[in-house]
């Protein structure tokens, strides 16, 4: 066989040749080490890819990015209520792709001051003549005020039960928080209407 | 010659064996130099299938209106282009490449996992057979774009579970390559082979391993989320069930932009070992190299977002990604200047290899120009989703990763097969390549700034003419390809004999071995100084 030899004579090579098995083994044992450690690695980043979700979720929270609004009522505590400041609640409602609802917010704007409770309702009516049910995703915009649009009672807490054809109308007491930030004016409340067949949870 | 059986590579199966006959050797070898040229081959094949739907796609945009296909197979074809190219072509070409080189460069006998080797490559065939099967499944193949974006690719027909299963395979011999890339070049240096004295394409191999093993279960982890979205009844990106499709861009692109480094470190290592030869000049700035291409690496990781600034950001996360963003520019301004600066009053030459590295350095260029005006979010709310995206891209993926492998395989064919490439045709397909390339894509530029959406299969009157000089650059750029896959087949059958230097300014312990390279090299290892 034509192999190069490359300074194959020097006295360390000699030496090395002459116990290859332990060559051989060692050899082995390194590899098989930095496979290990590298399969960690990998499983580490699969789980971390998971991990994400819950840390996204954590994330939008705790910086109040993306307009997600709490999934729980929120606890009536006493505020004052500022007088002084007018805000404009828009209301707005959509339905996801195959949704056979029909779905409007009764009032679509609302003049409120933050500290103060207000109620509204959402009209919904089943247009099949099937069982449906379904469940509203909250969104406010612009992003960063959704922490302060406080919901006591929302009907997107919880999946709605449709009989055939049945109307309802569903409420939402809501309150902005005094600590809406000066430039906000106009604050958005959408809701997207899902038909619940498809979905876990 | 008991010294042979000094690895574990070369003694876990017999050192002295030839390769073996039929197609039995190529189904069951372990060795690098087989297993290196099976990665090429099938990238070579996969690069055509991807071409050949990129002709289709440039055929039916030759004109407005729908021509020759509907707008669904349309839709199949720009994703399956992508996918296949990128998994398909670049990679395995790279890996290729790696699997070749690595123990040449390093004076190792063989890569250190030689089984899961063969493994790692056997996965592929079978991985695009399935994901190539899903355009004949009712319902067609995956029509969401490469990125999967959910909900539109959970309305992918039967085939959605199939494409998931083919990304799983995908990743998982990206994986075990990566693994073996690491392995080999940790524990099989030759003696005197210190990190910092190995080639370039050796180092920026090992940071793209890092990578790969980094991310691809990342994607892994994205896809099979919306396999159980699917089909298990899980809401991770619903927002019916208090999920948030916002959130697979934002982990998908944790994925994907590494990955646009994977594609292009090892072209940086490629480019960094021709560029030298033909200047006949050692690289200028090796280290500022090593360091270059390890931030580049470690900066991947924090841009993700910058994929998708028009999705609804705080400001103060767009200032964030911009500002990350450009800051990549200066370790890659660091290369583009050492290459520049090892050309600096070197005595150069020309050969088809130089050629491609050279067009390399220019034409990538201006990719990475056009990425530095869409990494300004301003700027980028006019850009996003546009031609100038896709001429941004496909100026780094085209003439820079691709044109990279074609400069490797010119540059490392005569120590491959013993045979000098024909010159006068390796020029001849440099040239209709280069020309070729910037008439199918420097057009696309000006298309997307004057508001042509990507990914759709009709386009307003006004785009007709740039469309009309694009389309005929894709056929000139995709036909000039068949002179390539002449080229190789003829350097393989005959031509002058090559010898062991091949280049008169080559350097390397791969030009120690004679041309062609012997099956079995550095089974003692060599002593580097």
């Amino acid at each position: 066989m034509d192999v190069p030899r490359v300074n194959t004579q020097s006295p360390l090579r000699e030496a090395e040749a002459l116990d290859t098995s332990v060559q051989v083994a060692l050899r082995a044992a390194a590899n098989r080490r930095v496979v290990r450690r590298l399969l960690w690695v990998v499983v580490a980043m699969f789980a971390f890819g998971f991990a994400l979700a819950p840390l996204y979720d954590v994330l939008c929270q705790v910086t109040g990015l993306n307009g997600k609004t709490s999934g729980r009522a929120a606890v009536a505590r006493p505020l004052a209520v500022d007088e002084s400041r007018t805000i404009t609640v828009e209301f707005v409602a959509t339905l996801n792709a195959g949704a056979p609802w029909d779905f409007a917010p009764q009032v679509t704007r609302m003049q409120v001051h933050p500290g103060q409770y207000y109620r509204t309702t959402y009209l919904a009516r089943n247009l099949t003549d099937q069982l449906l049910v379904g469940q509203a995703a909250p969104s406010v915009t612009p992003g960063l005020a959704a922490r302060h649009f406080q919901k006591l009672e929302c009907f997107c807490f919880s999946r709605q039960e449709f009989k055939p054809g049945e109307e309802r109308t569903m409420p939402v007491v809501f309150l902005i928080d005094p600590e809406l930030p000066p430039e906000v004016h106009t604050v958005t409340l959408s809701y997207t209407f899902f038909k619940l067949d498809h979905i876990g949870g | 010659m008991s010294t042979l059986a000094t690895y574990p590579a070369t003694a876990a199966h017999d050192s002295h064996a030839g390769p073996g006959y039929g197609l039995r050797r190529w189904l069951l070898t372990t060795n690098h130099k087989d297993i290196g040229t099976l990665y090429l081959l099938f990238s070579l094949i996969m690069f055509f299938v991807g071409g050949s739907f990129a002709l289709l796609i440039r055929a039916e945009l030759f004109q407005p209106g729908l021509q020759l296909v509907d707008p669904h197979f349309f839709n199949q074809l720009t994703t399956l282009h992508a996918l296949v190219m990128i998994f398909g072509a670049v990679m395995p070409a790279f890996v290729g490449l790696a699997n070749w080189q690595i123990p040449l460069m390093i004076g190792a006998a063989d890569m250190a996992l030689p089984r899961m080797n063969n493994w790692s490559f056997w996965i592929l065939p079978f991985a695009f057979t399935l994901l190539l099967s899903t355009l004949f499944m009712p319902g067609g193949g995956p029509a969401g774009g490469w990125t999967l974006y959910p909900p539109l690719a959970l309305q992918t027909g039967q085939a959605f579970p199939y494409v998931i299963l083919a990304i799983h395979m995908m990743g998982i011999s990206s994986i075990m390559g990566a693994i073996n890339v690491i392995a080999t070049i940790f524990n099989l240096r030759a003696p005197g082979m210190t990190l910092m004295k190995m080639p370039l394409f050796v180092w920026t191999w090992l940071i793209t391993a890092f990578l790969l093993i980094a991310v691809m279960p990342v994607l892994a982890g994205a896809v099979t989320m919306l396999l159980t979205d699917k089909f298990f009844l899980t809401s991770f990106f619903n927002a019916g069930g208090g999920g948030d499709p916002v959130m697979f861009q934002h982990i998908f692109w944790f994925f994907g932009h590494p990955e646009v480094y994977i594609m292009i470190l090892p072209a940086f290592g490629i480019i960094s070992q021709i560029i030298p030869t033909f200047a006949r000049k050692p690289l200028f700035g090796y280290a500022s190299m090593v360091y270059a291409t390890a931030s580049i690496a470690l900066l991947s990781f924090l841009v993700w977002a910058h994929h998708m600034f028009t999705v609804g950001m705080p400001l103060r996360g767009e200032l964030f990604f911009m500002y990350v963003t450009m800051l990549i520019a200066v370790p890659t301004g660091v290369k583009v200047f050492n290459w520049v600066a090892t050309m600096w009053r070197g005595a150069m030459t020309f050969e088809t290899p130089m050629l491609f590295a050279v067009a390399f350095v220019i034409l990538f260029t201006i990719g990475g120009l056009s990425g530095v005006m869409l990494a300004m979010v301003p700027a980028d709310y006019q850009y996003h989703d546009t031609y100038f995206v896709v001429a941004h891209f496909h100026y780094v993926l085209v003439p820079g990763a691709v044109f990279s492998i074609m400069a490797a395989v010119y540059y490392w064919l005569p120590k491959w097969t013993g045979h000098q490439l024909n010159e006068r045709m390796g020029r001849l397909h440099f040239w209709l390549s280069v020309v070729g390339v910037n008439v199918l894509f420097f057009p696309q530029h000006f298309l997307g700034l004057a508001g042509m959406p990507r990914r759709i299969p009709d386009y307003a009157l006004q785009f007709t003419e740039f469309n009309m000089i694009s389309t005929v650059g894709a056929f000139l750029f995709g036909f000039s390809q068949l002179l390539f896959l002449y080229n190789v087949i003829q350097t393989i059958r005959g031509g002058q004999p090559a010898d062991a230097q091949v280049w008169e300014g080559a350097h390397g312990l791969e030009w120690t071995v004679p041309s062609p390279a012997p099956y079995h090299t550095f089974t003692t290892p060599p002593v580097v100084d």
